[in-house]
């Protein structure tokens, strides 16, 4: 999974950079699999792998590719950009040493057969309000996709 | 299995920070405004990862009914879908215009 993100920023071609994405996240949903999350891995696969990447394909194919291959790669600042993560990954490796001890073992329950059903109780009873502003977020996405790549804008 | 079962919660989020870093460099040093969007995608999955994990972890605590964390993760995948939508839409029409997707040749907000 790190391959595949590793390889995601570093090559050259867009394509190929979505492949390793595609691959990433294939690697993630194995992973929410391990998690006893199989609904969150599905969502993962359909959602992601095939609705998100086709979109991203889609736009790379629109936009020429042949071009920006034979540019500069990395902008001017990129060293500033390394220092920046890289001074992130130190305060994450500060916090994930000292706090070490504050997630203790549990007997975690096994795996339950109606992990499905729990979410979908638990996202139209508690989170129904939320559920419906995120669709209403669609809409606004859709609306303002559809306008901006309209012809003249 | 028994190899399997002592993956403990802390190295999910070791993972999800490792991707999260990833996903930083690749926003803040990339010229393509794609791949730019496809590192904030890989942002978004880590931050997915530490939700799962950290449900999986209240799950011990409080029963298996016990999801909010991947309620929340979906709501994220939501919020990625429509940024994702967005983000490529104003790419199209920015490409129109200026005919390049690099982001340091974006500067029609520059005074």
């Amino acid at each position: 999974m790190l391959i595949g993100g590793i390889l995601v920023i570093t090559r050259k071609n867009a394509v190929h950079s979505a492949l390793a994405l595609i691959m990433t996240l294939l690697a993630q949903a194995a992973i929410y699999l391990m998690l006893y999350a199989p609904f969150v891995a599905g969502v993962q696969i359909i959602l992601y792998a095939g609705g998100i990447m086709v979109l991203f394909l889609f736009v790379i194919m629109l936009v020429s590719i042949e071009r920006t291959e034979k540019e500069r790669q990395f902008n001017k600042q990129w060293l500033v950009g390394i220092v920046t993560a890289g001074a992130l990954g130190g305060l994450f490796i500060a916090v994930y040493t000292k706090g070490k001890g504050v997630f203790p073992e549990h007997a975690l329950p096994t795996a339950e057969a109606q992990n499905t059903q729990a979410v979908g109780s638990l996202l139209y009873g508690q989170y129904m309000f939320a559920f419906e502003i995120a669709s209403l977020l669609l809409l606004v996405a859709i609306i303002g996709a559809v306008v901006m790549a309209k012809k003249r804008i | 299995m028994d190899a399997m079962l002592h993956i403990s919660t802390l190295h999910y989020l070791v993972l999800g920070a490792a991707l999260f870093l990833l996903g930083v460099i690749g926003v803040l040093t990339r010229r393509n405004v794609v791949i730019v969007l496809m590192s904030i995608e890989l942002i978004l999955n880590a931050v997915n990862l530490n939700l799962v994990a950290l449900s999986r972890y209240w799950q011990g605590i409080h029963g298996a009914t016990a999801l909010h964390g991947q309620v929340f993760a979906i709501f994220v995948i939501t919020d990625a879908a429509a940024e994702a939508a967005v983000g490529l839409g104003i790419l199209i029409a920015f490409f129109r215009n200026k005919e390049t997707i690099n982001v340091d040749e974006v500067n029609l907000l520059k005074w």
